[in-house]
């Protein structure tokens, strides 16, 4: 799928989530609204990007998200 | 036989308070402010009557309805006279009948004695009267002056006016200012020259009407007459059912003569609209038999192939085997469906049954995605319910009404009329709309605050109004401390209080003065009880989610929820958006809205279905599109929805259509979606199929069949039939079965059935043990989700940038005639009053351009360009363009952006940046589209029959 495009989503739902107060919680809500509402084939792709890329076209605090929830945002066996 | 609720002559009253009287001998009992003639009515006396009909307030004018009453002198009317405690009347005597007969005679001393020939043979009242009072001779003759030679109106394409039947009764000039609130209807002339007339004497379609059929439905005669009953004639049975049309879901007897329509009758009884009606509901239903209704189903290789009829089970066969072929090819993920919120919850439900079951996956989404799925997340998030929190009727009680992004007087007019008549009688109005709509000033109708804000703003609105409400001490504190989340609300009180979120500050981004942004916050808050009504003008944004969010946060802060009168109200725009979302259409969801990670939830499902369903959520549409272009979604099972002309990026659409291997289209018409399908399987119409559809106000209600399906199969069937060849066995034999096992499995639906929908007419969900007779308002004592929960919204411009390139915003709607994508309407004479989308421009802009009124306009966006007429209007504000999207040659979602909400995706229509300048021609994407369509019309009319 296009990685523009499902960088600008998760990007975008990082900035929803920036606005919240609790640092963390924040981080967790990214993580869990890309759990919860992408497909497994879009989380692959974004987790192989990251993989794949030193730098990343994703804003910091979406980074930080998927870095540490990386466990929950793999797809089920 | 024709199924009428009885007509009591005057409104229901409702009171604590109970009257005993005796009417003709007989003890009644009714509440206190009842009519003398309802009062009689129910206890089983019909007092005659010409202009007292129970939709509208008593009137007096006839005198046929005159009484006796023991101790008062005269003969009062009993329309207008209320009940007493004690009192005695008697409704029939001989001096009675005697002045009623001589009211009667004059009445027919100016009448046409074409009883034989008259359209309402048999359904006249003023024929019943005639023999009810005994009238025998009209002793006056019929030569005097008389009305006999007034020329017809016929202006109107769906009813006559017959001056010469008219009997001044009024009741069609009260059923346009009473029932519909437009005022368009008049008594002109004096004395014997009294007549209805629509605006100032003009010609139906000249006039202010909108062509709702209250003034039909109210006249007791055959002066206001559905064309349909004049050339078929009057029906010998009827069905009630529910309208297919938008949210508003109004109850219809569809009245029949054999397996024809005659006319579609706005139900009294029917909950959601209590007898009235739209143009569309009551008048635009004749797409169902249209010439244009494909009834055999078709299958070809490739979309350049011309299009072969073949047998059901032949096309049944193919489509099953692609999707068995491309699932081998490309795996099990590759194929997905995608369902209508015009299709019932019953066809819904199997559909998202079959792609979890029969597919083995969850690739299964609804058109809700791009209208409403913002409403599901944000309500889900704050409230802890995906749905709107009251009942239409609950407006009644409202003091103040704000609508926000919403148009009801054009997208949801039943209701619209409710909300007027409540604005009528004093309740305050807030429009916050970037365009002048109706609801801002009409007759007898003038919002108290209306925020012109630019489109893309919503949250900084709502930001600034929850500012006002928190800096000011009008929070509603006691509430809020025993109703809602005490931390999430401290956190949402510093944030609304933060000085970049006052109206001062937002000024700039709004571009609402601050003044204006106070007054109408300070009203919301103050005022009594305040509901918000809000439509896809929240929704359809790239912070949809975050707007319906807001709103819930204002809901809660100020207490208006919970009670008659308040709460979140999202005016759903197709029929059945509720039902799609509520019975488990979206991939992340199973019915009941719980996610299909929850493993109590799925295990419940795997173990009714017989199947192992995925606990990761599948693809959504806009999800589909990409992955078809990628190579990884190659079949798609599309029922009732036209996604080429509704969604945005036409070009994307169509281009990612175009790199599948196998779409099956089920419709009543080769849609713009066919043109790229592989298998046509015909659809039923919602006259032809048994089911249900759930509205605006979780309202459950029955669409009953009225005719056999044109196509031999209701769409239900086709879904079981294809499951079944998929190796899937699905054995209902009718959609109650289905609705029995939505309920089996959905705790917020366990107390519903088709019997109970029979007994109650219509249930409000959650219908369960806890509420056995459903729930018209919810959240009443404790939230769904236990404590309200305030959510910080703060405001993101859109990506869509207004540029020196693309200096005008460009928004989308809807306007009363036409429905969507304009599939039904389009097929009906709604086209009289639209027959092309236009682009509405304000004069100042399109004098900057040289654009004139009427003439060719291109409009060019980020994503495509087309040309449109223009249409200079003062409703719009300057740097601010609009269009519809009902006719597919306009291509207002070639101009559309793939932006979206960033929590459901749901489509920023509302918002494109475009740039508009006069040309000559039209688009090349038109002439590309003129080519292509003119080319799919070939390969259809080359099908050959089976």
């Amino acid at each position: 799928m296009d990685m523009n495009n499902l960088i600008h989503m998760a990007n975008k739902i990082g900035i929803f989530f920036e606005s919240q107060p609790d640092h963390d919680e924040a981080l967790k809500g990214i993580a869990a609204h890309i759990h919860s509402f992408w497909a497994p084939r879009m989380r692959i792709q974004l987790l192989e990007y990251i993989d794949q890329n030193e730098v990343t076209s994703l804003t910091p605090i979406v980074l930080s998200a998927i870095n540490r929830h990386r466990n929950d945002l793999q797809p089920h066996p | 036989m024709l199924d009428t609720p009885k007509d009591h002559g005057t409104p229901r009253r409702i009171s604590e308070q109970e009257v005993t009287l005796e009417i003709d001998g007989m003890q009644i009992t009714v509440p206190a402010g009842t009519s003398i003639m309802r009062a009689a009515s129910e206890g089983g006396v019909n007092v005659p009557k010409l202009c007292a009909t129970d939709s509208l307030e008593p009137f007096g004018s006839c005198r046929l309805c005159l009484v006796e009453i023991e101790g008062r002198r005269g003969y009062p009317s009993s329309c207008t006279t209320p009940v007493e405690s004690g009192m005695k009347v008697r409704t029939q005597t001989p001096k009675l009948q005697s002045l009623r007969r001589g009211v009667m005679e004059l009445y027919i001393s100016d009448h046409p004695l074409d009883c034989l020939t008259c359209p309402a043979n048999g359904n006249c009242e003023l024929q019943t009267m005639a023999g009810v009072t005994g009238l025998r001779e009209v002793r006056y003759g019929y030569e005097g002056e008389n009305h006999l030679d007034l020329k017809k109106d016929e202006s109107n394409p769906y009813f006559t006016y017959d001056a010469s039947k008219c009997i001044v009764c009024n009741r069609c000039v009260r059923a346009c200012e009473e029932t519909q609130g437009t005022f368009a209807l008049t008594i002109s002339g004096r004395g014997f020259d009294s007549r209805v007339s629509a605006g100032t004497d003009q010609p139906f379609m000249e006039s202010d009407c909108v062509s709702c059929g209250a003034c039909v439905q109210a006249c007791p005669t055959a002066t206001l007459q559905e064309k349909s009953v004049i050339a078929i004639g009057q029906a010998e049975h009827s069905v009630v059912t529910t309208c297919a049309y938008c949210g508003v879901g109004c109850a219809f007897s569809a009245e029949m003569k054999g397996n024809d329509v005659v006319r579609m009758v706005p139900y009294k009884d029917g909950q959601a609209n209590e007898g009235h009606s739209c143009v569309k509901g009551r008048f635009a239903w004749g797409y169902a038999t249209h010439k244009d209704r494909i009834t055999k189903p078709m299958i070809r290789s490739r979309i350049t192939d011309p299009w072969r009829e073949v047998s059901w089970a032949e096309a049944l066969d193919y489509a099953a085997s692609e999707f068995k072929r491309i699932q081998l090819k490309h795996g099990r993920d590759s194929i997905g469906g995608i369902v209508s919120s015009r299709c019932t919850n019953e066809e819904g439900y199997l559909v998202q049954k079959l792609v979890r079951a029969a597919f083995g996956n969850n690739n299964v989404d609804t058109c809700a995605r791009v209208c409403h799925s913002p409403t599901g997340y944000g309500l889900k998030q704050t409230l802890g319910e995906s749905a709107g929190t009251q009942t239409f009727k609950s407006v009644e009680h409202s003091d103040v009404i704000l609508v926000i992004g919403a148009n009801p007087t054009d997208a949801h007019p039943v209701f619209a009329s409710r909300m007027k008549k409540r604005i009528r009688e004093g309740a305050k109005l807030i429009v916050i709309d970037p365009r002048k709509i109706e609801l801002v000033s009409s007759p007898h109708i003038k919002a108290a605050y209306h925020l012109p804000l630019k489109p893309g703003t919503n949250v900084a609105m709502l930001a600034a109004l929850a500012h006002v409400i928190v800096t000011e001490g009008l929070l509603a504190e006691e509430f809020i401390a025993s109703r809602c989340e005490d931390h999430s609300f401290n956190q949402w009180r510093e944030f609304a209080s933060q000085a970049e979120n006052s109206p001062e500050a937002m000024q700039a981004v709004t571009g609402v003065s601050a003044e204006l942004v106070r007054g109408a916050a300070r009203l919301y808050a103050t005022g009594g009880n305040a509901a918000i009504y809000y439509g896809l003008g929240v929704t359809e944004h790239a912070q949809g989610s975050t707007a319906v969010m807001g709103i819930a946060n204002l809901a809660m802060a100020t207490g208006n929820i919970g009670r008659e009168g308040v709460g979140v109200n999202p005016l759903r725009g197709q029929n059945n958006v509720q039902g799609s979302c509520d019975i488990g259409s979206f991939p992340h969801e199973l019915p009941g809205y719980r996610h299909v990670s929850d493993t109590t939830t799925r295990h419940l499902f795997e173990q009714a279905w017989g199947v192992e369903i995925q606990s990761e959520p599948g693809l959504r549409i806009p999800n589909m599109f990409d992955a078809a272009l990628d190579g990884s979604f190659m079949g798609l099972y599309c029922q009732g929805e036209d996604i080429v002309q509704s969604d945005p990026n036409t070009q994307h659409v169509t281009a990612a259509l175009s790199a599948m291997e196998c779409i099956v289209v089920q419709d009543i018409f080769l849609n713009e979606t066919a043109k790229y399908a592989h298998v046509f399987l015909p659809g039923s119409s919602f006259l032809e199929k048994d089911g249900t559809f759930t509205n605006a106000e979780r309202r459950i209600s029955r669409v009953r069949k009225v005719m056999p399906p044109m196509a031999v199969y209701a769409d239900w069937e086709v879904t079981v039939q294809l499951s079944n060849r998929l190796g899937y066995p699905m054995d209902y034999t009718h959609p109650g079965q289905i609705m029995d096992e939505i309920a089996r499995l959905t705790p917020s639906f366990t107390g519903v059935s088709y019997a109970k929908l029979e007994e109650m007419g219509s249930i409000q969900w959650p219908c369960n043990e806890a509420a056995p007779l459903g729930t018209p308002i919810m959240h009443v004592d404790q939230f769904v989700r236990g404590k309200g929960k305030f959510i910080i919204t703060r405001y993101v411009a859109t990506d869509e940038k207004v540029t020196k390139k693309y200096p005008l915003i460009l928004t989308t709607g809807r306007i009363l005639s036409q429905y969507n994508v304009g599939a039904q309407t389009r097929r009906t004479e709604n086209v009289q009053w639209h027959e092309a989308d236009v682009l509405e421009i304000h004069p100042h802009d399109a004098e900057d351009r040289g654009i004139q009124d009427g003439g060719q306009v291109l409009i060019r966006s980020r994503s495509g360009e087309t040309v449109l007429r223009a249409k200079l209007t003062e409703h719009m504000q300057a740097g601010v363009v609009y269009t519809t999207f009902h006719f597919p040659e306009s291509g207002a979602n070639v101009i559309t952006t793939e932006n979206s909400d960033w929590a459901t995706n749901c489509p920023e229509y509302k918002v494109t940046a475009v740039e508009i300048k006069a040309v000559a021609e039209t688009s090349g994407w038109q002439q590309n589209y003129s080519r292509f369509t003119l080319n799919q019309q070939a390969l259809l009319d080359q099908a050959k029959p089976v």
